[in-house]
């Protein structure tokens, strides 16, 4: 009895719609108010399940965006062209729709206030999304963990978030490194190529700092960039991945 | 009762041949996608070996070697992914755990996986003991690559896919049931994906 109470059962739970936030041309912010949300650790995630009228239902999971603290829950979304889901979310849902979802899952890929070692996130793509609630973790708990987000975009248009990162860049002990793979604005003196080892060797804190490391993107990036920071002699168990791959959303 | 989602229809890519292979809440991919906690371990072969361990009277230890000289079959599975994909006919070649285990004494009725990098999983021995279970070094008439797995990873296909360890090294049996690495952050000690047991208490 106690232990079923404890460990929980993760029921499917209403979420309403309260606002839709375009972040880029295919990203959203879905802001949600979910009646009894059990809390959340920053860079867990939750599934989503659709209902098509005839009984006919798909999920799949997207991150959470939100720090735990917020009153609301946002979930960031990136549109695949032929995806199932992602297609919905970000372009039939509207505010005052609502949604199904379960969570949170995962605790492994989270970050906890109380560790004074520093954060390296590392993103590619919409990988920054469980990596801002990180962020958005440290601002609402005064931490002063220092923390530094590599992101990878293919163009400035692309990134999400762009505005408050660009406010979080101001914030003592975060900083935030932008590359872009294919496409940069007129005297950007910043990177222009994908994440390597040459570039984790500037951006990374020295392993000697005993630094903890947040991966999240496609697979490529994240292969590239755990191999790099274990070469650089990061402990493979100092590097947490989460991958994004483009498939089905 | 579900919520109807206004306006959703889904894309139901599933042939209808291919109804009643795909589980609930699960969706088909052609792609083969990556998924792992950490950095992709490189072990050289000539470090590699595979262990029976635990409670067993005579722990056995094979090299890669020994592992490659054993006999293997070729395996055609579906595979599903409690992150939602499901993948029809994978062919895999591999070494059945039953010949791993074929005459060790043992009282036990569960197993440890461990795994280069520190990952585990939990089954009961006999969901690997009995010819649904292999430790697969081949995908696609391909050596198994590392990002899935390789040198050689236990296949389990009638479980949700993270039961089917990566870069496995050895099978540890045990008494009692002692819960793997997903299984302690909230995943399914089991993981029937035809009973959609993704989660604690599902």
């Amino acid at each position: 009895m106690e232990r079923a109470a404890v460990l929980g059962r993760l029921t499917w739970r209403l979420a309403e719609v309260a606002d839709i936030v375009a972040e880029t041309a295919r990203a959203a912010t879905l802001v949600l108010e979910v009646d009894g949300w059990p809390g959340h650790r920053a860079g867990q995630h939750v599934d989503v399940r659709l209902t098509a009228e005839d009984g006919y239902q798909a999920q799949r999971s997207y991150s959470i965006a939100s720090a735990p603290g917020e009153r609301v829950l946002r979930l960031t979304v990136e549109r695949l062209d032929d995806g199932e889901v992602s297609p919905y979310l970000v372009g039939e849902l509207r505010r005052g729709d609502s949604i199904e979802i379960r969570g949170p899952v995962g605790g492994y890929f989270v970050w906890e206030p109380g560790a004074a070692q520093p954060v390296l996130l590392v993103a590619g793509g919409s990988g920054v999304v469980p990596l801002a609630a990180m962020l958005r973790r440290r601002l609402e708990t005064g931490a002063a963990t220092p923390m530094k987000l590599l992101y990878s975009s293919r163009a400035p248009a692309d990134v999400i978030y762009a505005n408050e990162l660009e406010q979080l860049a101001d914030v003592d002990g975060i900083d935030v490194i932008h590359t872009f793979t294919r496409s940069h604005p007129d005297g950007w003196e910043g990177y222009t190529r994908r994440i390597d080892a040459a570039m984790l060797a500037e951006v990374a804190w020295p392993a000697s700092q005993g630094p903890a490391a947040f991966v999240c993107g496609p697979t490529r990036l994240v292969e590239a960039v755990a191999d790099g920071l274990v070469a650089g002699g990061y402990p493979p168990a100092s590097v947490r991945t989460e991958r994004f791959g483009p498939t089905g959303g | 009762m579900s919520y109807v989602s206004r306006g959703f229809r889904g894309k139901r890519r599933d042939a209808p041949d291919d109804r009643g292979r795909v589980p609930p809440g699960q969706y088909l991919t052609d792609d083969f996608p990556v998924l792992s906690a950490g950095p992709t371990p490189r072990t050289p072969l000539e470090e590699w070996s595979f262990a029976i361990t635990g409670e067993v009277d005579e722990p056995r230890s094979y090299s890669w070697d020994e592992f490659r000289a054993l006999p293997t079959e070729t395996i055609t599975r579906d595979i599903h992914c409690v992150t939602k994909w499901s993948k029809l006919d994978t062919v895999w070649e591999g070494v059945p755990v039953s010949a791993l285990l074929a005459g060790v004494e043992t009282a036990a009725e569960y197993v440890v996986a461990f795994c280069d990098g520190g990952y585990t999983t939990n089954l009961p021995l006999e969901d690997v003991a009995s010819g649904n279970a292999w430790i697969a070094h081949t995908y696609d008439g391909e050596p198994l690559d590392p990002e899935h797995g390789g040198p050689a990873r236990l296949l389990v296909p009638h479980l949700y896919f993270w039961k089917s360890a990566k870069w496995v090294r050895g099978l540890a049996l045990r008494n009692d049931d002692e819960p793997g690495f997903w299984e302690n952050y909230g995943y399914h000690n089991y993981g029937d994906p035809w009973k959609e047991q993704r989660y604690w208490g599902d």
